[in-house]
């Protein structure tokens, strides 16, 4: 586990200095050169299927080479796709997402404060221990007696029964994360802070929050794509269309649309869209809060 | 735990441990809220919930041991537990190999490299969902890639046979989660000392030699916890299965995990489900013990350096 911990750390870092000495010098490497460009072909060919038949009328896709650019390229999936209501799935995510990253980091990023702060009590202790057992709960494991909480609860088909479970399930890793972060913050800082006049509670957002920054965006990040992406948690605890997800949407338009594969694709593609931009923008953030967010 | 070292050194710093650090417990509370009421009240119910008889609408009754009885006498447990097991040792086997050698590949700093490494990641952003979608409508034998490209090997009834259809999992299993391991691994291979290659190349090692006799050995325990997060983590592959195959054909790929949640909430028998649940979590747990165990004392250490 806690070699990823650090490389995680490690590799934006690497991957910005770029200054590496070369190992294998000496000849070239074409045998694993050509091991690369295999598994790329591998992992791109289902890809730019995708995107390309997702511009396909559905009469071409049938009559013509699946691989081939489309021969008259057209938004008529897109379209299709936008008016069976993916706009309102699309909404729903981007609510729950936003609902259950925020609150779980803010109230994960307080608790790391306090079990790295806190002075070590029994208490503060016991509770760190907590959360490293979270991490070893698989959520399918849980999920009934979740539904019956839900249930029980009367949230069963609201947006809040997405979005409750999400949090907790957020908690243990976020926490792990922000508290080895916050750990690094030298303890000169918040002495000098407390000269000031400085609170904790003035510290924590003050201090601790800027200087951990990097962290909190990483771990939103990864969070962020897991709820975006759950499929478990909105099967089970959601039923109404007024409630559905894209994950869910997609499967549904699967069942709906069963031969329009274009219209099928479209929606997959719109339904990575923002996580493709996060992709693009932040890369590195990402990919190092992938490797952060190996537990789940 | 290191940490709680740490900590209390901090606070001894800091003055002792004055009623400030007292102050700041409260600080864990909503969190620790949130995950006591939908993380360990859920686990412990899962246990207790596979001792009842519910419907999933109605009201809980208890059972006694019903529940378990009728799981374990069902020989579904036993074919379940076994496609389990062979979904997790295909995908390790496949997985393992070809994201190490990935990892080492991305390790090193020429720029194509860093270029592909862009690409290989983007299975990472799309959801289990989306990929079983695709992969289905890609393996169609009539409207699929095989059909389009007149391609008689690809085009075959895929998900129609069960070897087949387990072998389509296994694949699809390891098209998403080799860019994750990759990375892992590529992390792995930057920490190694360049200066170990450059003694093996003045001893004339070639590429291979050293590729065996110093990377592999030095990358142990990132092969442990890799492995460890591969087979945990496949007893849990639930959306992926339940889009490609619904567990079919037949029940050919009706894993663990997919079959407490037909039992559950298509079936309705929701303490047979928890019963499964509670063998999924056991499994899970005695798995990473034992892959930890493997490592050896130092793994555990290296394990504690991060907590």
């Amino acid at each position: 586990m806690a070699t990823t911990v650090s490389t995680s750390r490690k590799a934006p870092a690497d991957a910005a200095g770029g200054g590496r000495v070369r190992r294998a010098g000496g000849s070239r490497n074409y045998l694993g050169g050509l091991f690369g460009w295999i598994w790329l072909a591998i992992i791109i060919i289902p890809i730019y299927w995708i995107v390309v038949t997702s511009f396909k009328e559905q009469s071409e896709y049938f009559g013509s080479n699946p691989l081939a650019l489309p021969k008259a390229p057209t938004l008529s999936a897109y379209q299709q796709v936008i008016e069976s209501n993916i706009l309102r799935y699309f909404i729903n995510s981007v609510i729950i997402t936003v609902g259950s990253v925020v609150p779980a980091v803010l109230m994960s990023f307080m608790a790391a404060f306090a079990i790295v702060r806190g002075g070590g009590g029994r208490f503060l202790k016991a509770v760190n221990g907590v959360f490293l057992m979270g991490l070893a709960i698989p959520l399918q494991a849980t999920i009934i007696p979740v539904y019956l909480i839900i249930i029980r609860l009367e949230l069963y088909d609201t947006l809040a029964a997405l979005i409750l479970p999400s949090i907790a399930f957020a908690i243990p890793l976020t926490v792990l994360l922000l508290s080895n972060f916050i750990r690094d913050v030298p303890n000169e800082l918040f002495e000098s802070m407390r000269l000031d006049g400085s609170s904790e509670w003035g510290s924590m957002w003050r201090l601790a929050f800027p200087l951990t920054r990097p962290a909190i965006v990483t771990v939103s990040i990864y969070n962020a794509l897991q709820v975006w992406n759950g499929f478990l948690l909105p099967l089970v605890l959601t039923q109404s269309p007024e409630r559905r997800v894209m994950p869910l949407a997609l499967w549904d338009f699967q069942g709906q649309y069963t031969i329009n594969i274009p219209a099928v694709l479209a929606a997959v593609v719109l339904s990575t869209l923002p996580i493709l931009v996060l992709y693009v923008v932040g890369r590195r953030q990402l990919i190092a809060g992938l490797t952060a967010g190996f537990s789940k | 735990m290191s940490s709680v070292a740490v900590s209390a050194a901090g606070a001894a710093g800091s003055g002792g441990r004055g009623t400030s650090h007292g102050r700041l417990a409260w600080l864990v509370l909503p969190a620790l809220l949130f995950f006591t009421v939908f993380g360990i009240v859920p686990l412990v119910g899962v246990f207790a919930l596979s001792f009842t008889s519910w419907d999933g609408i109605g009201s809980v009754t208890f059972s006694g041991f019903d529940s378990w009885t009728s799981v374990l006498r069902d020989p579904g447990l036993p074919h379940a537990l076994l496609v389990t097991f062979l979904i997790m040792a295909l995908s390790w086997l496949v997985q393992t190999p070809i994201s190490l050698l990935i990892g080492v590949f991305i390790a090193g700093n020429q720029r194509y490299r860093a270029f592909l490494a862009v690409l290989y990641f983007i299975p990472l952003l799309l959801s289990s969902a989306a990929i079983a979608i695709v992969y289905k409508a890609l393996l169609d034998p009539n409207f699929g890639i095989g059909a389009g490209l007149g391609l008689d090997f690809l085009n075959q009834n895929w998900l129609g046979r069960p070897w087949l259809a387990l072998g389509v999992v296994v694949f699809v299993v390891s098209w998403q989660f080799v860019p994750f391991h990759s990375l892992i691994y590529q992390g792995g291979v930057r920490q190694i000392p360049v200066s170990m290659y450059e003694a093996a190349q003045l001893d004339g090692a070639g590429r291979v030699k050293q590729f065996f006799h110093i990377t592999v050995p030095q990358l142990k325990y990132t092969i442990i916890t890799s492995s460890t997060l591969m087979v945990v983590g496949s007893l849990t592959f639930f959306d992926l299965i339940f889009v490609l195959t619904q567990g079919g054909p037949g029940d050919a790929t009706r894993s663990l995990a997919l079959d407490m949640y037909l039992r559950g909430f298509r079936a309705s028998l929701m303490g047979p489900a928890s019963a499964i649940a509670v063998i999924l979590v056991v499994v899970g747990l005695v798995l990473a013990l034992l892959l930890q165990r493997l490592g050896g004392k130092d793994a555990n250490t290296s394990q504690l350096e991060g907590a």
